[in-house]
């Protein structure tokens, strides 16, 4: 028996990596609640706690608890800083108030995606969480593009948790957090993008209402040296668990949202991703950002490609790399796949010839000789939840 | 009846010249929740070593070699169904398939229960 795993250990293509994981604040609070350890993106992660099936139906009826330390948490500051960031971002960062987060991509002169992230107007600072096996060469990158009068800084003592599903506001709100800044809204109030800074008895935390399930929740920020009594804390409240990886990408993939290294990567751009959200209205119309020229002839012309949701019939799931045909000829490949626990069906995303994109369109998706049938469908699988 | 084991984690239960094979209990804990098993046609042949049978986890799909050569006889049909039986007996009525022997000498290449034991022991 032999395991090909494609969604959770393929970033062997980042040559800089450590050739040991590395230990991240929670190792040993997962090791001490049955975490099954695997290697991710450089560190050690926790990939499953009692099953990936189980966990995933948790998060989506009562509230899971994802360490994601491994993600990159940067500080870009100093006068312009939101200028600068506009040079590499397609988004309207100017635009981005204070207390506010918007989704965002980090692009190549070609318009290809370098990574995924969340930008945040932390009022003195921007705030970013980059993905965390492409965070080194997201930092050289910046590090590159930046005029040297903007600071940039990675803030490795801080850990990063998020916390999701319909009882995440209950959970979080049990806590007393303290807003740091008068006129700040107590937790439960935030709505989803909104951030602010707290305080859990002496401990900071910055809390925005975000995460990557597509159930409402929050993503907090805590130094390294206080992630597990928060942990524990949160632990302690009714219907909370701590919740693995590999529930946290079946439940991505069942809220539609792409995985970098997979579903994004420099060979796809903003418009073939159907990420066309991410670029604002007045970044269309002016450009000025690196890959600009590529990204608006894509607005303007389309793209040869695009990425799509797949449901497959019967219970054989198609993985990434598996080619994609119409009748006989072939239109793609996926990107990711698996069996949705919530859906009780495989599903998939894959990037397909644009002519074969639309809903409903019926393919097939070659599985070991096997031609599987799929068909087209609108992402997400499982609608959002988000608190708005 | 005797069961022997291979290093890639499946057994092979002998009765008279007929196998039944599955994958052991710790093969299933690796892989977790098994969502799909594609099962070997009836009267095909398999090679030791072939791989005729993929279980699908929720994370991934993995290869069930062959421990023996020889003619796919029977398969479990009840896993169409329920492919979660390999999860919850995977050493009884989460079965694969059953295979004629070829060549029962090829049992003297596999572990028996303390040697396979002590091999998971060591991993």
């Amino acid at each position: 028996m032999s395991a090909d795993d494609a969604s959770i250990e393929a970033n062997d293509n980042f040559d800089d990596l450590p050739p040991e994981p590395e230990v991240l604040p929670l190792d040993a609070w997962h090791r001490a609640r049955g975490a099954r350890m695997v290697e991710f993106a450089g560190y050690w992660m926790p990939v499953q706690y009692e099953g990936i099936i189980a966990e995933h139906l948790w998060t989506r009826e009562h509230a899971g608890l994802f360490d994601v330390s491994h993600m990159g948490q940067l500080v870009v500051s100093g006068e312009g800083a939101a200028e600068a960031l506009e040079a590499l971002l397609p988004g309207d960062v100017s635009a981005l108030k204070p207390g506010r987060q918007r989704y965002s991509l980090l692009l190549d002169e070609n318009g290809g995606i370098l990574d995924d992230l969340m930008v945040t107007n932390r009022g003195d600072h921007y705030y970013l969480v980059v993905n965390g096996a492409t965070k080194w060469d997201d930092i050289a990158h910046l590090r590159e593009h930046l005029p040297d009068e903007i600071t940039l800084n990675l803030l490795d003592e801080h850990g990063l948790l998020a916390l999701q599903g319909p009882d995440a506001a209950a959970a979080l709100g049990a806590l007393g957090l303290r807003p740091a800044f008068e006129g700040m809204p107590p937790v439960t109030d935030l709505r989803f993008m909104q951030a602010a800074a707290y305080y859990w008895s002496e401990v900071p935390l910055g809390v925005s209402r975000s995460g990557y399930t597509g159930e409402d929740g929050y993503e907090i920020s805590v130094r390294g040296e206080d992630i597990a009594a928060l942990a524990d804390a949160l632990c302690a409240q009714p219907h909370v668990k701590p919740i693995g990886l590999g529930a946290r990408d079946s439940l991505r993939l069942d809220a539609g949202l792409p995985l970098y290294g997979h579903d994004l990567s420099p060979e796809t751009g903003p418009v073939s991703a159907c990420l066309g959200f991410a670029i604002s209205k007045r970044r269309r119309a002016e450009g000025g950002f690196l890959g600009a020229e590529a990204v608006l002839a894509a607005l303007a012309n389309g793209t040869a490609t695009t990425r799509v949701g797949l449901a497959l019939e019967g219970r054989q799931a198609a993985r990434e790399g598996a080619l994609v045909f119409a009748e006989d000829q072939e239109v793609g490949r996926v990107t990711s796949g698996g069996f949705s626990p919530s859906l009780n069906h495989p599903i998939a995303m894959a990037y397909v010839a644009t002519a074969h994109a639309a809903e409903g369109t019926a393919l097939t998706i070659d599985v070991r000789g096997k031609r599987l049938p799929a068909r087209v469908v609108h992402m997400p699988f499982v609608p959002h939840r988000y608190f708005r | 009846m005797t069961t022997y084991y291979t290093k890639d984690h499946e057994w092979i239960a002998v009765e008279g010249d007929t196998g039944t094979v599955g994958i052991t209990d710790y093969a299933q804990g690796q892989l977790g929740d098994i969502t799909f098993v594609e099962l070997p046609e009836v009267g095909s042949a398999v090679k030791q070593g072939d791989a005729p049978c993929v279980v699908d986890s929720v994370k991934a799909a993995s290869d069930v070699y062959a421990p023996v050569s020889g003619e796919v006889s029977d398969v479990n049909e009840a896993l169409g169904d329920a492919p979660e039986l390999v999860n919850t007996e995977a050493e009884s009525g989460g079965w694969l398939f059953r295979v004629t022997l070829a060549d029962a000498g090829q049992l003297g290449g596999l572990m028996d229960r303390a040697a396979y034991d002590e091999y998971v022991k060591g991993l």
